[in-house]
């Protein structure tokens, strides 16, 4: 296959075009303009739907509309916007409708700044909204990954009625790479005979709804979404390991970060340091058990959390999968500032001059 | 013997959890006579509300979609963008359509999306137990502004359907009420039209109800209707407010 | 090998430009490539500059401090960038545009009166590619078969009268090297 060089926003637009989705409402913000923008030229030609929203609140209630009534439906933001779409997140993960909905991820809090950021991860993994919920979380380190996953999130989101979001950081939107327009692996997905049609081919009525007024009813609908996400964490995993088989210490990152660890590795080991990179795709469900993993064995001494936010918001589920078996480090830049790979590099012989 | 009178095939069996005197239930009852009598009723799709007519999707004998509060216009716009071919309804009230969801509701119209909006404007919010609404007139008393609602303090109550009639979008926009027969049956008419004119792919239709809510305003159900008749109308007038003829109306 | 170029100008300069050609070129030789934009209020008349890797690896940091390369094709650039430049990096200069020198001794100045040569061949709007010469035939890192096979397919159909003024451009800009 023959490799093009695309910008990662006009990328991830043309691979949901490419995977079929029907309809597309979003509204301008940096550094995701790209997204509609494509859309808006693209999507219609294609036989789709693109409408230019009066704000994100309307933008995310266009796509609970649309995928009620059966379409893979789909929206883009960056961070603040996806701040006022979290209304429509809860609901649309209540109504268990599907949908995608990518986060070019700038710096907050408030307006922050339009350079890259990744300040958006409990926003993004513990579910912004309101109530009990979760949605699936994948995470592009390059722009064939978002290209790929982009594609792949519209048959998870089908598979079990549930948002998926790709969250990626700005600077993979705005970036060229070269990428390859592959097949993405296909799911065996069930007819949507749930979604409001009309009523003409059916003996009764299909109702979107997140509402349950009786408590019994509500609670067992909640275990029904639990269950639910169960299943999720169960089958939807992914992570990849870089140089972890003899990793005296691990650094655990996602987007941007990640990519940068690679260069700070190839560094440590040629000077003969022992370090690898865990870098979780889904950052929901996170890959708990893996890193446990790596945690529990005898030749991984510390771990150094890498990411673009000052306080660290990974780190979280990174200390909840060590459990304080080994010391986990934290290294971190706001406002658009990269994590460097001379930083890298010394948080990582720090953390292992600390453990001998 | 001979069945004179039966309830509409457009609504379900499902009772109905109004206050009694509340005019929600024959504003239901126009709204799904109309989609059968228009043949509409397996085509439509409906959206409702939050407020007191948060149920309207038990009561409908249509699909249906709960909405997030205010936000309906921009679910219609999601079905109707991708549906043009059925008949989307939204369902709302004063609360949700003129605050909390009246940036929704105005672009909507402004786009000319081709739905019909149902707007039962009671003056107050309901379900929420009488709180003072956009709609709720100068000294009409509510839970929050227990003295009456000032001009100073709350601004003067906003007039939905002229409003949005200045948008080019909106090809229909009525005003009615449903206190006795006459008033009734010019209702039915209206929404009628609106529908008709949605599927002709006109523009944007808007129906505005004036409707009693004995429970909030504190009256028995008679004493509303006179309490709407003498106060709601003389400020929000009946009648058409605007209407684009069908040749000047957006090509289909 | 892996080369880190930052390329910086005026919007409408075609910084962005070069930056993509040396990406696209890269990517035609089988190489791993990055190209990414600095985004913001500077889109709007002020500097713009973007960061091209090349490199046989997998690239890690599409962003970077340390440029092998800098492109300046204006005062501020250079002054901005001059100093992050590595040690024994080579600096290209929009002449034309620039009259300030290169200050640091350990690195490679070119001065390329980019804007007289665009409008010797022809064009004015062809100074992108005077410069690209000048890159190409400064670090050798790029065939300059490559960039001419890129010229053509750029310019392919109703726009192939465009061909031989950019090849020319290119050329000129390539021979202005030592």
């Amino acid at each position: 296959m023959e490799k093009e060089l695309w910008k990662g926003n006009e990328a991830i637009a043309e691979a949901a075009i490419r995977a079929g989705c029907d309809c597309f409402f979003g509204y301008p913000i940096t550094p995701q303009s790209e997204v509609p923008e494509y859309m808006s030229a693209h999507l219609p030609k294609a036989g789709g739907v693109f409408v230019q929203s009066e704000s994100e609140v309307a933008a995310i209630n266009m796509v609970y509309g649309a995928a009620g009534a059966g379409m893979r439906a789909m929206t883009s933001s960056s961070s603040p916007g996806i701040s006022l779409k979290q209304e429509g997140i809860s609901y649309i993960a209540g109504a268990e409708l599907p949908c995608v909905i990518v986060n070019c991820m700038r710096g907050g809090p408030g307006l922050g700044t339009i350079q890259p950021g990744q300040g958006d991860y409990y926003q993004a993994t513990r579910g912004g909204g309101n109530g009990d919920y979760r949605t699936l979380v994948l995470s592009p380190s390059n722009v064939q990954e978002a290209v790929d996953y982009v594609q792949e999130a519209f048959d998870i989101a089908d598979q079990y009625r549930n948002p998926v979001m790709v969250v990626m950081d700005g600077l993979i939107g705005q970036m060229m790479e070269p990428i390859e327009w592959h097949e993405v692996p296909k799911r065996d997905l069930a007819p949507k005979d749930w979604a409001t049609t009309g009523r003409k081919d059916r003996d009764h009525n299909n109702i979107i709804n997140s509402l349950y007024m009786d408590p019994e009813e509500c609670d067992r609908h909640n275990d029904h979404l639990a269950e639910k996400y169960a299943a999720m964490e169960k089958n939807e995993v992914r992570w990849s390991e870089t140089d972890c088989d003899d990793a005296e210490v691990v650094i655990t990152a996602y987007g941007t970060p990640a990519r940068i660890a690679l260069t700070a590795i190839e560094t440590l080991r040629s000077e003969g340091l022992k370090v690898g990179l865990f870098r979780p795709i889904t950052l929901w469900p996170f890959p708990e058990e893996a890193l446990r993993k790596l945690a529990k064995s005898d030749h991984v001494k510390a771990f150094v959390d890498v990411e673009m936010s000052s306080t660290g918001q990974m780190i979280d589920d990174v200390r909840l999968a060590v459990e304080g078996r080994k010391p986990v480090h934290y290294l971190g830049h706001a406002g658009g500032v990269m994590p460097t790979v001379e930083e890298m590099v010394e948080a990582a012989k720090k953390a292992l001059k600390e453990v001998k | 013997m001979a069945i004179v009178y039966e309830k509409s095939k457009g609504l379900t069996d499902v009772e109905l959890h109004y206050c009694p005197g509340c005019n929600h239930g024959i504003i239901h009852k126009l709204v799904a006579e109309s989609l059968v009598e228009l043949g509409l009723l397996d085509d439509a799709i409906g959206v409702c509300p939050v407020g007191c007519s948060v149920f309207a999707y038990k009561y409908f004998n249509c699909d249906m979609q709960e909405a997030a509060h205010g936000r309906a216009p921009a679910v219609a716009t999601g079905i109707k963008r991708t549906h043009p071919h059925q008949a989307v309804f939204t369902y709302q009230g004063d609360g949700d359509l003129a605050s909390i969801g009246a940036a929704e509701i105005v672009h909507a119209a402004m786009r000319g999306e081709k739905f019909t909006t149902i707007f039962v404007n009671n003056a107050i919010y309901g379900m929420t137990g009488g709180q003072m609404a956009p709609t709720t007139l100068i000294g009409q008393k509510a839970t929050t502004c227990q003295t009456g609602r000032t001009k100073e303090q709350a601004g003067m109550p906003i007039r939905m359907a002229e409003m949005l009639s200045t948008l080019d979008g909106c090809v229909y926009a009525e005003r009615v009420c449903v206190t006795d027969i006459a008033n009734i049956n010019k209702a039915k008419k209206a929404i009628k039209k609106a529908f008709q004119k949605q599927m002709n792919g006109e523009g944007f239709t808007f129906i505005e109800v004036l409707s009693t809510c004995p429970t909030n305003w504190g009256m028995t159900p008679l004493k509303a209707v006179d309490w709407l008749k003498d106060n709601m109308i003389p400020y929000y007038p009946l009648g058409v407010i605007k209407e684009v003829a069908p040749e000047n109306a957006e090509v289909k | 090998m892996k080369k880190e170029i930052i390329i910086s100008g005026f919007g409408g300069q075609g910084g962005l430009a070069i930056g993509k050609n040396l990406a696209e070129a890269g990517m035609a030789e089988g190489l791993n490539v990055t190209w990414a934009p600095s985004y913001g209020p500077e889109m709007r008349g002020g500097t713009a500059n973007c960061s091209v890797v090349l490199s046989d690896k997998p690239v890690g940091s599409p962003v970077f401090a340390h440029p092998t390369e800098l492109i300046a094709l204006n005062e501020p650039s250079l002054s901005k960038f001059e100093a992050g430049v590595i040690s024994g990096g080579c600096v290209f200069i929009n002449s034309d545009v620039v009259t300030d020198k290169v200050s640091r001794p350990d690195l490679t100045a070119y001065y390329i009166p980019c804007n007289t040569i665009a409008e010797e061949v022809g064009n004015a709007k062809v100074s992108n590619m005077v410069m690209l010469g000048a890159y190409v035939a400064g670090t050798k890192i790029l065939k300059p078969e490559t960039i001419e096979a890129m010229i053509q397919e750029m310019f392919a159909g109703p726009k192939a009268k465009f061909i031989p003024l950019n090849i020319d451009a290119f050329r000129r800009g390539m021979a202005c090297i030592q």
